[in-house]
């Protein structure tokens, strides 16, 4: 179609001359403000590029006259956040737990950074506040698998149980069905026997049988009555007090075939004062002795 | 419908139109709206998910990693793609005076084809089967069907091109062209990768670490580019014109503005990596080229809403038009926050928050599902040859209605966004940090509500629209006595 520049009555402008399927363009110049805040965006780069990281060669980069790098910035970051720390953290890590729960400045210092790790690090499977969950002990009580003192506590995070750590808590319970210890009968027996150690609602039979049983296979660990063993982190078996669950099923189960939980040792991945400062807030979370 | 009896009379005397090939448009249209249902249906669940965990059902095949993909993908490449294939065939025909190239069965076997795309990929994400690169979640052995759909789409578009009647070819053309080759050199590039096996559908990609990181966002945020905006401004470059009956606001702008954001936008993919491993120049460049993208973006919000000059009355009456005018305004205000988002400092604030959920649904439902709106309640009369949609009414109790969720969407994401941002850098006096990341996410638990709420509004929108075509299509009523693709006499 041959061009046919038209007025475009509405606005006065001229048309380009060209159509498509009706449609026309008005040949409208460029909106000046559109075009000033266009170089102004593409001015502001520029300056950008004078000033930082911007354009690769084949091995480097224009580095800018700020000498600006997000590495050294975080890095500077980091330190100046250690410095303004420094006199607390170098305390708590001359102190003892002991010295550090007694000293109304240390401890105030303690518990905000422990309360600050413990929910960046520990409250994924301990809960908020150390609740528990199914598998992940509860820290707020005083029912302990390795020892709830401040000693037991620190150590316990330090070398995590069942860890790669050198020194780290280890024990296993044996898989009394899986392994062919105890027959099932006898596994049926002595869970009657366990749960009438924290219920009076068993079968008296197969607890009495389940007397004998747990003698000679459990009690090395466990106790004579359940009580459990913080040397070996045995749990206690006569409280209420149950980590995977206190049903019937539940109980049998782990006698038939074992759960032996991990936790991760700290010591590898948070320092020696954060480590600290951690097991004095787990110690006071409720349950500490 | 004045504007196709003006442009029947433009085809008067000498000039014929050729009888087009509309059968297959009509099948991406009702692809177009079936799919739009799913994505919106998928989202609205999703949403439910985040703000209600049990509704992950405890199966692995329900669980919201495996369903974000499939809401994704059905907005982005059913929804949009369906749309952008179907309009871009009407639009390159009518606007070239050319059926299109390569007769039906190709046109068929890439409707066909494309179908076939989306339920591969869909079915591969809720089996598990994933690159686990974000839009690009397809494995290897649907790339290659895709790659083998989209050249043929390649070759029908710049065949009809080749072979157009009119002398100069359209801006709305110029968008699609960009769009389509862009998209398969993006496709191509990020999908570069190694079958472990001929029968198995796992692969490993052929880059690694930092640089597959920046290939990902390169690909990333160009769909955003040339899939979800330069693709739908080349709807817009038709539809507005047509549906106002006003010649398009300013023609030298819409060559700039096209260059320019076709230029730049190519560069900005590294503003999603900032504060990462990606070396500091890289993210230089990718926050520059986003703050240099601000006007040309701006170009086609320009040039739509000062189309309307001399037509800003039809808004009163015609939804589909108020549908198109409403999409560019979204377009304009998120390509504002765009770049406003790509500067470090902000970026500092914004990123891996839901901030830019928001965002990116600002452009997804403000601006692109809009303008695809706007676009069906034109063509669908006129494909299906009625007069009018069914009801006027119902379609705008449809803008309203969408309307209003994008905003729910939109507010309670800036909120929650915001606010999981102030959280994570808050410390204590003693410079310890205030907030652990699980008390973040329990206080956005109102807003997860809230834009549930929003997304069930846009979903309830979109069914009414459905209804609405469904009475259309169905209704009985003389063809329209003038329709463009018949021969003018």
């Amino acid at each position: 179609m041959p061009t046919k520049i038209e007025k475009d009555e509405i606005t006065g402008k001229a048309t380009t001359g060209h159509e498509w399927d009706g449609v026309k363009e008005l040949d409208t110049p460029l909106p000046k403000w559109w075009l000033y805040v266009f170089y102004a965006t593409i001015v502001w780069s520029i300056g950008y590029y004078v000033l930082y990281p911007a354009w690769p060669s084949f091995s480097s980069y224009t580095t800018g006259a700020l000498n600006y790098s997000a590495r050294s910035d975080i890095a500077r970051d980091l330190r100046e956040q250690a410095q303004q720390r420094a006199p607390f953290v170098d305390r708590i890590r001359a102190a003892s737990l002991e010295q550090i729960r007694s000293d109304p400045q240390l401890l105030g210092f303690t518990m905000a950074g422990g309360r600050s790790v413990f929910a960046e690090n520990c409250a994924a499977c301990h809960g908020s506040g150390g609740s528990g969950a199914k598998g992940f002990p509860n820290l707020a009580d005083d029912d302990w698998l390795w020892g709830g003192d401040l000693e037991a506590i620190h150590t316990t995070i330090r070398t995590g149980i069942r860890s790669s750590h050198p020194d780290s808590r280890l024990s296993q319970m044996p898989r009394f069905g899986l392994d062919g210890m105890l027959t099932t009968a006898q596994i049926n027996d002595v869970a009657e026997y366990v749960l009438s150690l924290s219920t009076i609602d068993t079968d008296k039979a197969a607890t009495q049988r389940g007397t004998a049983i747990f003698s000679e296979n459990c009690a090395v660990c466990h106790g004579d009555k359940g009580q459990g063993n913080l040397e070996v982190g045995a749990p206690n078996l006569s409280d209420k007090i149950w980590l995977y669950g206190g049903d019937k099923r539940s109980v049998t189960q782990i006698i038939a075939n074992s759960r032996n939980g991990v936790m991760p040792a700290w010591a590898d991945r948070l320092d020696e004062a954060t480590i600290k400062m951690l097991a004095v807030y787990v110690h006071s979370l409720g349950g500490g002795r | 419908m004045t504007a196709i009896a003006s442009a029947a009379q433009s085809s008067t005397g000498i000039r014929r139109a050729p009888i087009y090939a509309d059968d297959v448009i009509r099948a991406f249209m009702i692809a177009t709206i079936f799919w739009g249902v799913v994505a919106f249906a998928a989202g609205v669940y999703i949403a439910l998910q985040l703000a209600f965990p049990v509704l992950n059902l405890g199966l692995e095949w329900t669980t919201f990693g495996r369903l974000r993909p499939v809401h994704t993908s059905a907005a982005i490449f059913a929804f949009g793609g369906n749309a952008l294939l179907g309009t871009s065939f009407h639009v390159v025909q009518r606007t070239c005076r050319a059926r299109l190239w390569g007769g039906d069965a190709l046109s068929w076997f890439v409707f066909w084809g494309y179908q076939a795309f989306i339920v591969l990929a869909a079915t591969g994400y809720v089996l598990g089967i994933s690159q686990g690169k974000e839009y690009a979640e397809p494995e290897w052995y649907v790339d290659l069907w895709l790659t083998l759909v989209w050249v043929a789409y390649l070759l029908i578009f710049a065949g009809t091109l080749l072979k157009r009647e009119e002398p100069h070819i359209y801006v709305a053309n110029w968008f699609y062209l960009a769009f389509i080759l862009t998209i398969a050199v993006l496709h191509i590039g990020n999908n570069l990768a190694v079958p472990v096996s001929w029968f198995g559908s796992k692969s490993y990609g052929a880059a690694a670490g930092v640089q597959d990181a920046m290939i990902q966002w390169w690909y990333g945020h160009n769909a955003v580019g040339f899939f979800l905006t330069a693709g739908f401004l080349g709807m817009m470059y038709y539809f507005i014109p047509k549906r106002a009956e006003r010649p398009v606001y300013s023609y030298r702008l819409s060559i700039i503005h096209f260059w320019a954001l076709i230029f730049l936008y190519i560069w900005a993919g590294p503003h999603h990596l900032h504060y990462t491993a990606l070396p500091d120049w890289a993210q230089t460049l990718g926050m520059t080229f986003s703050i240099m993208l601000w006007m040309p973006s701006w170009g086609g919000m320009i040039n739509g809403l000062m189309t309307l000059s001399g037509a800003w009355d039809k808004l009163r009456t015609d939804p589909g038009l108020r549908f198109s005018v409403t999409a560019v305004g979204f377009y304009g205000m998120s390509t504002f926050e765009g770049p406003v988002m790509s500067i470090k400092a902000v970026n500092s604030l914004s990123h891996y928050t839901d901030w830019t959920i928001g965002h990116v649904h600002s452009g997804a439902l403000g601006w692109v599902a809009f303008i695809v709106f706007g676009a069906l309640y034109y063509l669908v009369p006129f494909l299906w040859k009625k007069q009018d949609v069914w009801s006027p009414r119902l379609a705008s109790w449809h803008f309203w209605i969408s309307t209003m969720g994008i905003v729910l969407y939109i507010t309670s994401m800036w909120v929650s966004g915001i606010m999981q941002g102030l959280m994570w850098r808050a410390y204590d006096e003693l410079g310890f940090l205030q907030y652990s990341f699980v008390e973040s996410v329990a206080a956005m638990h109102p807003f997860y509500v809230i834009r549930a709420l929003g997304g069930l509004l846009f979903l309830t929108g979109a069914l009414l629209m459905a209804y609405n075509f469904w009475r259309t299509i169905r209704q009985e009523e003389p063809a329209r006595a003038v329709y463009a693709t018949t021969p003018a006499e």
